[in-house]
């Protein structure tokens, strides 16, 4: 940790790219340089050079000089452009989540965080992740605006009322390293703050065997639909169900009333549980009514994943399910056996 | 001695009455339009802003200096950096140099006799003054803790402080500031001396032309944002808040798309005032004349399309981010222009240091890191790391503090000769800048190392292995309170007891030199005619500069 100096110039480095990150910040502090002293050099030297010898004094005149000009404006620019280009490229790969990553649910609320695996263990402020696996966040809010933050990272991401927001990252060192949230969200925000713990993927395996482990996301989001909210009713029974067919829409094209097409991903799938009259799919009536303040933000993350796990071939982020050791794989979504011949049938 | 000698010697032998002569009751102050009392009024009511504003401020550089949140309350401290920004961004920033020294001296620069519709000018002050007031009573009932940026859904549903009334202040406040820019922008156009041509203008006149611009294109959008939240805390119509069906995304974008030109409100017209420094403490002409007045207006035009580099981390597509952050580097080249064009005007000069040249220096220094982290920051796959930490706070304060507050405070001392006739004291001032400078950097420098190790903004609490460098940062707090408090004293003493100052006393060939200080009502006894180019400081442009060697070995003897 980096207690150990008196004062920290620098984070730890735990993200594949962090070097990258900081590669970039390195490269400005040079270019800072690069510029800073010519300029304060030329600076001092011509105020001390030309200092002012006679009071009103008449300097000869001098007009600006196109060549200058072009020269300093075109120079600038063009490091400008390789700062644009390095930035964009870290950008990209910050916030473009790897199809084979190990999805966590995140959902913030003034002022903690609640993290949920996808084998059901649930975390506040703390969040447990194995070294050398590609993590994926999918976060929401139940309140205001939140930012998860993880400088030792480098990265973050706002969490966003009302919609799914993304970020992933793979630790590369074992520890215990800051969690914060950067946006301002109301009287203790300065309190919502947490540890993420990079393990060893043995020391990982012990700690989700030996915490409690309630529901998977899936289990809990069956549940809801064939149970507690009666979702089963309209959306299961095969031809003559009053609802659209969910099996194996998740990640493909989906044609709406009125002609537009949408891709079935997890924003279209939240929004047909919260609004379902806004995107109705083409041959249905708007009957569904509304769920909206009937589901809890960790219930809607339950029923989205359960929607997924109905279209295993699509579902290529939970096809990375099975890399978990199979002690703790209770069920990997993309082995759902009930979903198979479901969406077979309806081919 | 007839006008034209006063014009040409630099001095006037025969006291006559001035703008602050005439009348002295208070109604001959309130019902005034002379733009040159209104900038009096809007440099007290300003200054008694940027007073609570700095108390703020203190506040919580006192409550950082231990990582608890032990000084005050969090919710007080909540609601000390929201004012702190909102008192500072509004009702100091963006009046400062613009209200303050754009009122009284554009007309002057210009050869006119007052802004284009003086009646405006007054009428803005008062709407000034009722927005100023409402916010004031806001903070008194209870104040607000949203943070300036007023993020929905905090502001419209989970917030129960009084953001209606702040939000009405900051409305009413908006008016003042779009009739301040058309003002400028009439009296650009219309009220120019015989001769004044558009490439005569000096510097100043050009920054606060692309600054009244964005007043003008700007402002109404932040009204219209204001007046949405206000309706959908009211009314509960979903415009913002998604569980009643609005989009918070949608408040960022509306409001950056002010927010982001306002940044360009609170730096232009420093950048005009240093100009005016730097070519008159070098007595040269700025080199590049043409270059800094166009940097200012593609400053003011590119300013309006980049600012969704506020929003890197809130969601929105990671191509629209990569846009974002190409045009935030293309903004980036005309001030960088400026800033080669200063230091070249420094070559071949004769440089003087007096107290308003330790300012334009100290401000190259400043806006140099403050432009060059601006670099950073735009550089996405860095400001995902960067963004919301104290690296930010650090940035804007480099650039507006290190900035604007240095380019007035420098602008004030170089035309206070001309707005009160006095000389303000040489020595205190001298110190006084190296204050500010010194104190300034130790406060704000460390913050750039916090925010690299991530602490965020707005935190009343902070991990403890960052004290030291917080302690950093209070101590060069203090070093800074104390290099600002210092002008206020010296300046005030100088009202009564500082040296005359004469007409003239940089012997500067630019118009609001050529009449008396303090300037008569009607600013010119004749009306001048220019023939000479901007920035002449030779004797081609009608200057007595023999005469003014004789005046000053005269006053030395």
């Amino acid at each position: 940790m980096q207690n150990t100096t008196w004062i920290p110039l620098f984070p730890d480095q735990a993200s594949t790219f962090a070097w990258q990150v900081d590669a970039l910040y390195f490269y400005l502090i040079a270019v800072s340089v690069a510029f800073t002293i010519p300029i304060v050099l030329a600076i001092v030297f011509f105020a001390l050079k030309y200092r002012e010898t006679e009071k009103y004094a008449t300097p000869e005149e001098m007009h600006g000089s196109m060549l200058l000009e072009t020269v300093w404006s075109i120079i600038p620019f063009i490091i400008s452009m390789t700062i644009f280009i390095g930035g964009a490229l870290v950008y990209f790969n910050q916030y473009t989540p790897p199809e084979d990553a190990m999805e966590v649910y995140v959902v913030g609320k003034q002022w903690m965080w609640k993290a949920q695996h996808q084998t059901g263990q649930r975390e506040i402020n703390e969040l447990h992740v194995p070294v050398g696996r590609k993590v994926k966040l999918t976060m929401t809010t139940e309140d205001v605006l939140h930012d998860f933050s993880i400088p030792a990272f480098r990265t973050k991401a706002d969490v966003v009322p009302g919609r799914y927001t993304y970020m992933w990252f793979e630790a590369t060192k074992p520890g215990k390293y800051h969690l914060y949230c950067a946006e301002y969200c109301g009287l203790n925000h300065s309190g919502m703050v947490g540890w993420i713990y990079v393990m060893e993927q043995r020391d990982f395996d012990n700690w989700l065997s030996g915490s409690v482990s309630g529901q998977t996301p899936v289990e809990m989001g069956k549940d809801l639909f064939t149970n507690k909210l009666g979702c089963a009713s309209c959306h299961a029974g095969g031809p003559a169900q009053r609802g659209a067919k969910l099996e194996g829409i998740y990640n493909n094209d989906v044609k709406l009333v009125g002609g537009a097409t949408v891709k079935a991903d997890e924003q279209y799938i939240r929004n047909s549980i919260l609004n379902p009259s806004s995107q109705v799919v083409e041959g249905f009536q708007p009957i569904m009514p509304t769920f909206k303040g009937q589901v809890t933000e960790e219930q809607l993350n339950a029923l989205v994943a359960y929607i997924k796990s109905l279209s295993p071939n699509a579902a290529a982020s939970t096809a990375a399910m099975p890399a978990t050791p199979a002690a703790n794989a209770t069920t990997p979504a993309a082995n759902k056996p009930a979903a198979k011949p479901a969406a077979n049938a309806n081919k | 001695m007839n006008a034209q000698t006063a014009i040409t010697e630099g001095h006037a032998d025969t006291p006559k009455g001035n703008y602050l002569t005439n009348g002295s009751t208070l109604a001959s102050w309130l019902l005034t339009k002379d733009h040159k009392r209104i900038a009096i009024m809007y440099l007290i009511s300003v200054s008694v802003f940027f007073m609570m504003g700095g108390l703020y401020a203190a506040t919580i550089r006192l409550e950082l200096l231990t990582p608890a949140s032990d000084l005050v309350e969090t919710a007080t401290y909540n609601k000390v950096f929201t004012q702190h920004g909102i008192l500072m961004i509004f009702f100091f920033l963006i009046p400062s140099i613009p209200a303050i020294l754009g009122n009284f001296l554009l007309p002057l620069m210009i050869g006119a006799k007052d802004l284009a519709l003086p009646r405006i000018n007054l009428i803005s002050l008062y709407i000034y003054w009722l927005g100023g007031g409402l916010t004031l009573f806001a903070l008194m009932q209870g104040g607000v803790d949203t943070g300036w940026t007023f993020y929905t859904p905090y502001s419209t549903t989970f917030s129960n402080s009084f953001v209606m009334f702040v939000g009405l202040g900051i409305f009413i406040n908006g008016f003042s500031s779009i009739l301040t820019g058309l003002n400028f922008i009439v009296t650009i156009h219309t009220m120019r001396a015989p001769g004044m041509t558009w490439f005569r203008m000096p510097l100043f006149v050009w920054a606060h032309y692309a600054t009244s611009l964005v007043m003008i294109l700007g402002t109404p959008v932040v009204a219209i944002t204001v007046l949405l939240l206000a309706i959908e805390r009211a009314t509960h119509v979903g415009i913002f808040d998604p569980s009643i069906g609005g989009d918070p995304i949608l408040f960022q974008h509306m409001f950056w798309f002010y927010s982001h030109p306002a940044v360009y409100i609170m730096i232009l017209p420093g950048m005009g005032v240093i100009s005016e420094l730097i070519s008159n403490f070098s007595r040269k002409k700025v080199f590049g004349y043409e270059f800094i007045a166009f940097s200012s207006i593609a400053i003011a035009v590119f300013g309006f399309l980049v600012w969704g580099h506020h929003m890197f981390v809130s969601g929105q597509s990671i191509y629209a981010g990569m846009v974002f952050s190409f045009l935030t580097m293309v903004v980036a080249v005309p001030s960088a222009i400026k800033m080669f064009n200063w230091t070249a005007t420094l070559y071949k000069g004769s440089i003087s240091f007096d107290t308003p040249m330790l300012y334009a220096l100290g401000f190259m220094g400043l806006f140099l890191i403050g432009g060059l982290t601006g670099l950073f920051l735009g550089a996405i796959g860095l400001t995902v790391h960067l963004t919301d930490t104290y690296f930010v706070v650090a940035h804007f304060h480099y650039v507006m503090v290190g900035g604007q507050v240095i380019a007035y405070l420098g602008g004030i001392h170089y035309w206070w000769p001309k707005m009160t006739g006095r000389m303000y004291s040489e020595f205190w001032g001298k110190i006084s800048a190296m204050l500010v400078f010194v104190g300034f950097n130790l406060t704000f420098f460390p913050q750039f190392i916090l925010g690299y190790q991530g602490m965020p903004r707005r935190y009343a609490a902070y991990p403890e292995e960052l004290q030291v460098l917080n302690i950093f940062s209070t101590a060069g707090a203090s070093v800074l309170g104390i290099g600002l408090i210092m002008p206020a004293i010296y300046l005030t003493h100088s009202l009564i007891f500082g040296k005359k100052a004469g007409d003239n006393p940089w012997m500067h060939p630019g118009l609001e030199w050529r009449t008396s200080s303090p300037p008569p009502t009607e600013n010119f006894d004749v009306m001048p005619v220019v023939t000479w180019e901007a920035y002449e400081f030779g004797e081609e442009s009608g200057l007595d500069l023999e005469g003014a060697k004789r005046r000053d070995a005269a006053s030395i003897a």
